[in-house]
């Protein structure tokens, strides 16, 4: 599996949601499936994914599908 | 928060003395007081009401305050309500009106950021290994937005590995609990519950089962207020070294804060005085005129929140009692006023502040 789908693949599970709505424009609490406690799943997930650790504020910023591709760059991830 | 003022979020929560405070505090107010007031006519209709004119006042205590009532009453917004992401709910328990509280995006936004540099002024900016001394609620019900679930959620932010100590019967799940202490020796872990919760299900079980944790690096902060522990003559400091006897060496800081104005909340030191940070301040109110209170006097404790921007609660007048033991002297170092908060008044409904379980 590419970076990419290992990203995409998190939203999917951790947010329980399917392909139709994966953009980049796909934002925190648009969806009730992204509210917080999905975001907090999102952000675990994530972290195992790419063994990283987030900081505080990148938990934050991380405000959509296409921010947290922006993030996951500070943390040497090449998607 | 008003986007003029986002820069603010910055600023070292405990730096700033009582001049510049109320300088920039006054600035922000005002500036709220507009925005309400032109988004809200039921905040502008307390104003006319009040005969507020904002060039008269000329001190935070001259600054027109809503009673923390008014948000069980009526649904009030500053903010269309198609802005609005997420309704949060005061605890109240059952049978009693519970308070609305319209949160916007960037209001919830500066909440999170808000309380975020509090608590790395305790902690520090890295996540580290975190305790929730209580049951995983979002798991039973996650579309509930209790304030003791929220609290919970937006606490767990600083955490990483964030572990629930106890079950759904609220039972302490022991074994999981020492296999995650294990794992983290060796470094400092968070611990965050509610303070009777804490109380009724973690020290006593754990007294009862004569267990200790074994910390031996953690600091805990609790929330929910004193009035059943009070009932149960249980005071801070029986109440500290009973945690410290089930816990291990552990730092403990109760803070303070209302579902009306979450984020900005008042943590106490290792002096055990309550604080404001650069984001909040308190006034102390004689409740026979309302006229603002000395140092050292007792009355009835009103909050300012810089935050609120959907919804007018940047000035309240809560139920609470208390009294301002100092402002910029304490000796923790910390600038702003300190105070010290005595239970809720008499006439007042009776009101969980998150620290209900069943009942």
């Amino acid at each position: 599996m590419t970076n990419m789908e290992k990203y995409i693949n998190a939203f999917k599970e951790s947010l329980e949601i399917d392909d139709s709505i994966i953009t980049d424009e796909l934002a925190f609490d648009s969806i009730p499936e992204w509210d917080s406690v999905g975001h907090m799943r999102l952000m675990a997930s994530l972290e195992d994914t790419f063994d990283i650790m987030f900081e505080t504020e990148d938990i934050m910023d991380f405000s959509s599908l296409g921010k947290g591709k922006e993030i996951l760059k500070k943390y040497n991830v090449d998607l | 928060m008003l986007e003029k003022h986002l820069e603010y979020l910055s600023q070292d929560p405990y730096g700033m003395a009582r001049e510049a405070k109320q300088e920039y505090l006054r600035k922000c107010l005002q500036d709220l007081i507009i925005h309400h007031r032109d988004n809200c006519s039921e905040y502008a209709r307390v104003l006319e009401a009040l005969a507020y004119d904002d060039s008269s006042a000329k001190e935070l205590e001259d600054l027109p305050f809503l009673p923390v009532q008014l948000f069980k009453e009526f649904e009030l917004m500053s903010v269309p309500k198609s802005a609005v992401v997420k309704t949060m709910m005061s605890s109240g328990t059952s049978g009693q009106k519970r308070s609305k509280v319209f949160l916007d995006r960037p209001t919830a936004m500066a909440q999170s950021r808000c309380l975020s540099n509090i608590m790395a002024s305790f902690i520090g900016k890295k996540r580290l290994p975190m305790i929730i001394l209580d049951t995983e609620l979002a798991k039973k019900d996650p579309r509930m937005f209790s304030a003791r679930g929220a609290g919970i959620i937006g606490f767990s932010l600083f955490g990483r590995d964030v572990f629930f100590a106890l079950d759904d019967n609220m039972e302490i799940r022991w074994k999981d609990l020492q296999e995650y202490i294990e794992r983290h020796s060796g470094e400092r872990i968070v611990l965050f519950g509610y303070t009777y919760i804490i109380w009724q299900y973690i020290v006593k079980a754990m007294q009862n089962k004569k267990k200790n944790m074994g910390l031996t690096d953690g600091t805990l902060f609790h929330i929910g207020g004193w009035k059943k522990l009070q009932a149960e003559s249980v005071s801070a400091q029986t109440y500290n070294q009973a945690l410290k006897d089930v816990c291990g060496d552990i730092d403990i800081h109760n803070y303070y804060g209302m579902a009306e104005q979450l984020g900005s909340v008042f943590v106490e030191c290792e002096n055990g005085h309550m604080h404001c940070s650069v984001f909040s301040d308190v006034i102390i109110r004689d409740p026979k005129d309302f006229r603002a209170c000395g140092i050292g006097e007792e009355g009835l404790v009103e909050l300012i929140s810089v935050l609120p921007s959907s919804y007018p609660g940047h000035v309240l007048l809560t139920e609470d009692w208390g009294r301002i033991m100092g402002e910029d002297d304490c000796p923790c170092g910390r600038k702003g006023k300190y105070f010290e908060l005595q239970g809720r008044i008499k006439k007042a409904e009776i009101r969980g502040c998150s620290d209900t379980y069943g009942q």
